[in-house]
């Protein structure tokens, strides 16, 4: 494809062509990833995840003028929820991203999630793809900023950081289990605020009790991003995460991971979209509205509707 | 397959400091199933031009209040056509005098909304013209 040559020469015209093409789907864009996708795998692709206004766009704003400084180029997607009923999304993260503005070394894409769950959009992946494709150096996700903790973040990066902000005080046993998990550096933002250092230190704590099973105890790291203050300690961690991920040959292992989740989803999704086109629209509708109505229920109806092999048999 | 996505861009150039209508216009497009990139203030013409290419928007819209709109306007739409932006509607809206509006629509504005408009007529407006250019 045309558009494939353009796009690993980083024109930036194609490149928003084609991240709309795997946002919307179809054939053409199973075309293009299946041309682009041997040239991915060179970038380091960082995901930032967050409760909603902890400064996560404020934070890939100066993490990725940092590394233009380095003369390192930066890719970004960040993900903004879908409105469940209307489809419709206000993508508002680049307004804190303003100031990276006219820098030819730096693609910001906003994308709506479009009804997945998890703080990704279904396409964030194969748009992350395509960037590492054209050849920027880092890529840079902003996960949905949702109450809960947003792990499929880590499914897709391969150094996740979890943004938090001073005043979880108590609340920190309710950081979540997964969040222990997938974070491999902490962040605690708008450290001008007060009780940071109780909020590191309860970070700290927890971590030192969850580190020894894994040979990586992710930092803590206090930034002001607004200011941009410490965002080079920042930047130091994460290049350490990669440094370690290199030397401790951890990077096949996570690549193999997210590679089988990669695969794993696109095969159930292929097999649900070609079950229902099995089944018909209308069938499928039809059983719907009985198990809501409480005349079959569920397990029963997914038997009887994955046996039928043409419609309306 | 999940149907192709209206995207529109928000800008708010100019160097006064309030966005309330752009706001106000950008969640009721949002609310009419649209996906908003919503860019804050204080927008150059480049800025604006740059992320509407990168966001791949079907559309741009343009609140000013600050009276630059004879300036900023055609030279918004002088970008978009150097970037080979040409299928991309531009509209706008803010304190427009009307007789202004036929020198604008003149340089490439496809309509501009003054004082008073709603946003109905606004999303509108912008139906008739997504389907129009399918
Ligand atoms: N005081 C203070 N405010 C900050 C700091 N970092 C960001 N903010 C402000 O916090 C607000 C939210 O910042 P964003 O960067 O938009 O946060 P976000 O996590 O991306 O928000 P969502 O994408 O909506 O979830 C903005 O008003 C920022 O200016 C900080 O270090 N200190
Ligand atoms: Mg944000």
């Amino acid at each position: 494809m045309e558009l494939t040559e353009r796009i690993l020469k980083a024109d930036r015209r194609a490149l928003a062509r084609a991240i709309s093409l795997v946002e919307n789907d179809g054939e053409q864009a199973q075309k293009l990833l299946q041309e682009v996708y041997p040239h991915a795998g060179q970038a380091h692709i960082i995901g930032i995840t967050g409760p909603p206004g902890s400064g996560k766009s404020t934070l890939v704003s100066q993490i990725a003028r940092q590394y233009r400084q380095q003369g390192r180029t930066v890719g970004i997607v960040a993900v903004d929820p879908s409105s469940p009923f209307t489809g419709g999304a206000l993508l508002g993260d680049r307004v804190r991203m303003r100031d990276l503005a006219g820098d030819r070394g730096v693609f910001v894409r906003s994308m709506a999630s479009r009804g997945s769950m998890g703080g990704l959009a279904r396409a964030t992946g194969d748009a992350v793809t395509l960037l590492d494709a054209a050849g920027f150096d880092l890529v840079l996700i902003e996960t949905v900023g949702a109450g809960q903790v947003e792990v499929d973040i880590a499914r897709e990066a391969h150094t996740t950081l979890v943004v938090e902000v001073p005043g979880l005080g108590d609340e920190v046993q309710a950081i979540k289990a997964g969040l222990m998990e997938i974070a491999d550096v902490f962040v605690v933002n708008k450290a001008d605020h007060a009780g940071v250092d109780q909020t590191v230190r309860a970070l700290t704590i927890m971590l030192d009790m969850n580190s020894a099973a894994c040979s990586w105890t992710p930092p803590v790291i206090k930034t002001i991003a607004l200011h941009g203050e410490g965002v080079a300690d920042l930047i130091e961690a994460v290049d350490d995460h990669w440094a370690y991920l290199v030397r401790e040959n951890a990077l096949q292992d996570q690549q193999r991971i997210h590679a089988q989740n990669r695969l794993t989803r696109v095969m159930r999704r292929r097999l649900f979209d070609e079950l229902l086109a099995k089944i018909g629209p209308e069938r499928f509708e039809e059983t719907v509205m009985q198990v809501a109505t409480h005349k079959i229920d569920p397990y029963s109806a997914a038997a009887r509707l994955m046996n039928s092999k043409t419609q309306g048999s | 397959m999940s149907a192709r996505k209206v995207r529109i861009l928000i800008a708010k150039p100019g160097l006064d400091g309030h966005d309330r209508g752009a706001k106000v216009v950008a969640r009721a497009l949002r609310d009419a199933g649209y996906e908003v990139i919503y860019t804050g203030l204080r927008q150059t013409p480049e800025m604006i031009v740059e992320a509407a290419l990168q966001e791949d928007v079907d559309a741009i819209g343009l609140s000013l209040l600050s009276g630059a709109h004879l300036t900023i306007f055609p030279r918004v739409a002088a970008l978009m056509k150097e970037q080979g932006l040409d299928d991309v509607m531009l509209f706008g809206g803010g304190i427009i005098p009307e007789d202004d509006a036929p020198a604008l629509k003149q340089a490439g504005v496809a309509n501009v909304f003054g004082p008073g408009t709603s946003t109905q007529d606004i999303i509108t407006f912008v139906e008739q013209e997504m389907a129009r250019r399918k």
